[in-house]
């Protein structure tokens, strides 16, 4: 493998950005057939949708962990979005990093919560 | 060539650094342009109100009375604040999601297509712009209960 440290180090076209980037897409394509999926049950059960038939979509086991997948890639796909936000808009150093921090929080609290809301039930 | 340098021609205007209050009220973008600044606010309208769409799953979900809790929120509305307040922000979350949902899927399929001529940039940001803002009168007139 080529030496990538040292002198050698590649601080330019190292695709820091591709992975992210494509990262951002894969994540899209999994949410986009999770929004399928769950649009597909909903409209194709019969009757007016109640609690029993809104919460046995996301009951079985391979929803779960679907659901699970989708709630972390949107971690993921969301840090890479907000960020792009920040680095595009906000110039201060101390303040970028403030709302990179605040993003990262706010963004690992909703997973907390919403993984929480999907396993006990 | 003469053209161009002609002093009779008004002089375009030149926007180096763009101010947000003295220009962008004059600041005239082309349909691909309304599609992606509208995807990144999308974005930002989404990541903002995540707990509320984190807890309208959690009270929808968790248990037959937080399911009652939940659709009264909707129609009768929490204390001082009215039901269709809550059904604006579900409306809000909604057209953000359809948005940012086409607007992405148009950037996948230029992805993978390489469709990227000046035509297909016009004519799917319309296609995007139109779908998005159509779905979401359809979802929002069944929100407030017009059918």
């Amino acid at each position: 493998m080529a030496v990538n440290y040292g002198s050698k180090r590649v601080v330019v076209g190292a695709h820091y950005g591709l992975r992210d980037w494509l990262a951002q897409r894969v994540t899209a394509v999994l949410m986009a057939l999770f929004t399928l999926v769950v649009l597909a049950q909903v409209i194709f059960s019969s009757g007016p949708i109640g609690y029993d038939k809104w919460a046995g979509i996301f009951s079985s086991q391979w929803m779960k962990v679907l659901t699970f997948s989708v709630i972390v890639a949107m971690l993921y796909h969301v840090w890479v979005g907000i960020r792009d936000i920040w680095m595009d808009y906000i110039k201060p150093v101390s303040l970028r990093l403030s709302l990179q921090v605040f993003s990262i929080v706010w963004l690992v609290g909703c997973a907390g919560w919403a993984i929480q809301v999907l396993w006990r039930l | 060539m003469t053209e161009l340098t002609s002093a009779s021609k008004r002089p375009r205007p030149e926007f180096r650094n763009i101010n947000a209050l003295s220009d962008l009220p004059t600041y005239r973008l082309p349909p691909a342009g309304w599609v992606s600044i509208l995807h990144r606010i999308s974005g930002a309208i989404m990541f903002i109100l995540m707990p509320f769409i984190i807890w309208m799953f959690d009270t929808s979900i968790s248990s037959e009375i937080s399911f009652a809790k939940f659709s009264s929120v909707f129609s009768v509305g929490v204390g001082v604040v009215p039901g269709w307040f809550f059904k604006l922000v579900a409306l809000a979350i909604l057209w953000a999601y359809l948005h940012h949902f086409i607007a992405g899927m148009r950037h996948l399929w230029m992805d993978i297509n390489h469709a990227v001529s000046k035509e297909f940039g016009r004519s799917s940001a319309i296609v995007t712009l139109g779908l998005g803002t159509a779905l979401t009168l359809v979802l929002g007139l069944k929100l407030f209960g017009a059918y």
